[in-house]
């Protein structure tokens, strides 16, 4: 079933950049896909107009059935509440723990405590990190940092995960411990984009590929195809 | 209960906001305060102006002197020409020995002179005392009255009148003027505070939007944070007002200067102030934060 619908997508930066053109796409439910290609081929932009940050100059971006390239400012925050995102630089409050980090995700929609307690404790367990619990950002490991931010994008049980270069600033151990958790989430059911550079993790997972070269698919490998 | 949970995050955001740039709240606040402080004076200098005038007003009579050798059907034609004049409210007859037993009541000085005078000695005049509707027309009311025959004399303060009443309207416009130039100068210090604020919480407001929190959960605990503001700047104000008024109430007898200038009571007027006080302080608190928050927190 399909969750994601681009249509002769085109993206013009005001600078006059052009980094995506005539891009046609979907991707379905449940799909864990990579993004690859060299830098500057519209690999972020890309996942960018999916949540809404950029908006296409024209085409058509449908995300769960809605239309996101139309959406006013205003009502984009309904989008992002079915998304969530991880990115290379991990995003968390310094100053807040790693529980509070997660639960933040919740408490600015108002969920109860104790419902608030039971997700936070479930995601951090999910992502191994439930013995941490009580550290801040900077008492982890650039690793742990990033199942916080993926425990954070999960918590309210969004049906996309997008992430951006998430392993960009980790030693590749690490980084196959977070694809571990990414494929865990994967396998819950929710739909996974990741842009990456890391062609080891790429081979390494199997899964869809698309390979962008000047803001245009140029090749899409089916799940096991990519060599 | 949801929306209740929200506004209390809300609140504990903005209560950790204040705290978090707190040299920068503080200096906020102390603006607030002074403001506050100027506003307070302001009210209650006006209110008592305005009961000043109020009293003055009442007071003002017009006194018209009789000629001593008139009848009693004389007077009593004085008595409905002055009914006729424009602007006169109401009117009595109080005859010279009426108010040579005043004065010798009101004074053992004015009883041994006055005692032994008969009749035809006593140099008082009767008169009538006259209260006319509208003050500022007082002077042509007069002019009519004395311009009835029989009528010799025509008292009523003039010039003093005009001149306390046009003084009490300077004070008033000063104070108003005053008021709103430090309300606007503190909002706009409030405004740079919330900006700042905003400036530091970038991370946390980037985070907010990409996971979906909407233009009001990003901007409502800011607002509050102006409220908080306000109110704060409004303790010292109110406290000040509360417990200075009552001083100076008691200390000058409940009066200014003279019996004829009476201070308000402070209850309820001094609660009436310190709740208006708390008011400006939390919309002027409101105001500065929405304005900051419209300006740098696009979305």
């Amino acid at each position: 079933m399909e969750l994601i619908r681009l249509t002769n997508v085109k993206k013009t930066y005001k600078t006059g950049v052009t980094a995506i053109q005539g891009l046609d796409l979907t991707i379905d439910k449940g799909q864990f896909v990579f993004i690859i290609g060299s830098t500057g081929c519209g690999k972020s932009t890309l996942i960018k107009m999916l949540y809404r940050e950029e908006k296409p100059t024209s085409g058509q971006i449908i995300v769960g059935g809605v239309d996101v390239g139309k959406l006013r400012n205003g009502k984009v925050y309904k989008i992002r509440r079915k998304i969530g995102v991880v990115f290379q630089d991990f995003k968390l409050l310094p100053k807040s723990t790693v529980y509070e980090n997660v639960a933040f995700a919740l408490e600015i929609f108002g969920v109860p405590k104790n419902e608030i307690h039971s997700k936070v404790v479930k995601v951090l367990d999910l992502v191994g990190l439930k013995h941490k619990i009580k550290s801040y950002p900077a008492q982890l490991s650039g690793g742990e940092q990033q199942r916080v931010a993926i425990a954070r994008a999960i918590v309210n049980g969004p049906k996309l995960l997008i992430c951006d270069e998430p392993t960009g600033n980790l030693d590749p151990s690490t980084s196959m411990e977070i694809m571990k958790v990414l494929e865990e989430i994967n396998k819950l059911g929710t739909t996974i984009i990741m842009v990456t550079h890391s062609i080891d993790i790429v081979k390494e997972l199997n899964k869809r590929v698309i390979v962008l070269d000047s803001g245009r698919v140029l090749k899409d490998y089916a799940e096991g195809t990519y060599k | 209960m949801k929306t209740f949970r929200i506004i209390g995050r809300n609140v504990r955001d903005a209560f950790k906001g204040v705290f978090r740039n707190f040299s920068l709240s503080l200096a906020s606040i102390s603006c607030i305060t002074i403001t506050l402080i100027v506003v307070a004076v302001s009210i209650i200098l006006s209110y008592n102006v305005d009961n000043f005038t109020k009293l003055v007003e009442e007071d003002v009579t017009i006194v018209a002197f009789l000629d001593n050798e008139l009848t009693d059907e004389k007077i009593d034609e004085i008595k409905d020409q002055i009914s006729l004049v424009n602007n006169v409210e109401k009117y009595e007859f109080i005859s010279k020995t009426d108010i040579t037993k005043d004065m010798m009541e009101s004074s053992d000085i004015f009883e041994s002179i006055m005692k032994d005078w008969s009749e035809d000695e006593n140099p008082i005049q009767n008169t009538f005392q006259i209260k006319v509707t509208d003050i500022n027309k007082i002077d042509k009311a007069a002019d009519d009255i004395k311009q009835i025959d029989g009528v010799t004399l025509v008292k009523y303060g003039e010039g003093m009148v005009e001149q306390l009443v046009s003084v009490f309207d300077i004070i008033h416009k000063v104070c108003l003027i005053s008021v709103i130039a430090l309300i606007l100068v503190t909002a706009f210090l409030i405004s740079n505070t919330i900006k700042i604020t905003i400036t530091s919480r970038q991370r946390e407001i980037s985070i907010m939007r990409l996971i979906g929190a909407s233009n009001l959960n990003i901007r409502v605990p800011f607002i509050i944070e102006g409220l908080i503001l306000g109110a704060l700047g409004a303790i010292i104000p109110i406290i000040l007002t509360i417990y200075g008024y009552n001083a100076i109430y008691t200390n000058f007898n409940g009066q200014l200067f003279s019996p004829f200038i009476k201070l308000l009571a402070p209850t309820p007027f001094v609660y009436t102030i310190s709740l208006s006080l708390l008011g400006i302080g939390v919309l002027v608190g409101m105001f500065g934060s929405w304005r900051a928050v419209r300006k740098h927190l696009k979305i």
